[in-house]
């Protein structure tokens, strides 16, 4: 199979990028695929401390940009999943210190190695974005069901596609079921209807989220999380396969019907 | 009396007035136009056409509408019927 590249980003900041990308990047790397996770949110590295590997850091994707180490001396291997690898941010640089066809040259070299790259980007539409993007497959655009979470990944939704990247593949993160139900959030089929794109992954709000990242562990290696299966689900549709959205409220509520329908056919 | 605020509460809740409220934003952000300018386009599109066919001006009405992620401006003129005609 050809690598894919896969860029995480989102128009708001905060709304799960760092996560979704070590997550969906852990759930491949279970499923035996080779994966590398690429931090390129340079100058607020995050995604090692995400994946618990912040004290194995040598070089960082600027060195390798900067021909300081060859790749191979940048990619970090997690020992807990043998097929999944890190290219951390460099902290001390900023988003200047790259290009987008530098980009573009060390994807051509990870593709040779690896069957997936996903690619952690800053929030916002400047340079790092421009640098994420740049070397993209697939790009998904991350939100929470919030009003300006919405509002900016629609603008983003736009450039992806007026950069001809598209179409994005949409995330809902931080899904409250309960608020959902009394009326108090935005549910995922408003959130659909507003932003008319295709969904990829249905992620509730969950405690496990923040209690995982304070070990350093993807919740996807907790088999008993939920938002940890949305994760997994989320990998397995990138691979091809059909997947039923989660049924966030156990019992068939707003969201079951939801995922009913779109296995309908209903787009 | 939480009861009849649930029955009531419904339509007005807050997740439906956010979903009303974006969904004019998204329309404005996409192309750019404000509801102030989208009012100036009405009113010289009202002169115009007036200069060619007598309409009802008070009930002309234009709107951007949502099509999946495309944009459309729909505008609906009522012409008024001609006044030579008309048995006066
Ligand atoms: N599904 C979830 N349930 C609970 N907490 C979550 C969930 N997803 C993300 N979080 C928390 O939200 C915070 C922000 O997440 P994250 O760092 O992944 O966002 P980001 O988009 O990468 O932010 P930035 O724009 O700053 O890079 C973190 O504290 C994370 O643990
Ligand atoms: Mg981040």
């Amino acid at each position: 199979m050809p690598a894919k590249v896969v860029t995480i980003t989102s128009g708001k900041g905060g709304v799960g990028k760092t996560t979704a990308t070590a997550n969906i990047g852990a759930a491949l790397a279970q499923n035996d695929l080779k994966v590398v996770c690429l931090d390129a949110d340079i100058g607020l590295r995050n995604l090692d401390v995400v994946l618990g590997l912040e004290n194995r850091i040598v070089y960082d994707l600027v060195d390798v940009v900067e021909g300081r180490c060859r790749l191979k001396q940048a990619l970090i291997r997690d020992k807990r999943l043998p097929e999944l690898f890190l290219i951390p941010a460099a902290q001390k640089r900023d988003k200047s210190a790259v290009s987008p066809s530098d980009m573009v040259r060390l994807c051509n070299e990870l593709r040779e190695e690896f069957d997936w790259i996903i690619i952690d980007s800053p929030a916002g539409i400047e340079r790092g974005f421009r640098n994420a993007i740049a070397p993209t497959d697939i790009v998904v655009v991350i939100t929470n069901p919030e009003v300006s979470a919405v509002r900016d990944a629609d603008r983003i939704i736009g450039l992806v596609e007026s950069e001809e990247k598209g179409p994005a593949r949409l995330i809902i993160n931080r899904i409250k079921p309960s608020m959902v139900r009394k009326g108090d959030m935005l549910s995922p089929e408003d959130v659909l209807e507003l932003l008319a794109v295709e969904l990829i992954g249905l992620v509730p709000e969950d405690e496990g989220v923040v209690t995982s990242t304070n070990r350093g562990m993807p919740v996807v290696m907790d088999g008993r999380s939920r938002a940890g299966q949305a994760f997994r689900n989320i990998a397995q549709r990138l691979m091809g396969a059909e997947v039923p959205f989660l049924d966030l409220e156990e019992g068939g509520g707003l969201l079951g019907r939801l995922a009913r329908r779109i296995r309908q056919g209903g787009d | 009396m939480k009861l009849f605020q649930q029955l009531i509460g419904r339509d007005r809740s807050s997740a439906r007035q956010a979903k009303e409220r974006m969904r004019l934003m998204l329309i404005h952000d996409r192309v750019d136009m404000s509801a102030a300018a989208l009012d100036k386009l009405k009113d010289e599109l009202v002169g115009v056409i007036s200069r060619h066919v007598e309409i009802d001006v008070g009930a002309v009405r234009i709107e951007m509408t949502q099509d999946g992620r495309e944009q459309r401006l729909i505008a609906d003129i009522p012409l008024r019927p001609s006044r030579r005609r008309g048995s006066g």
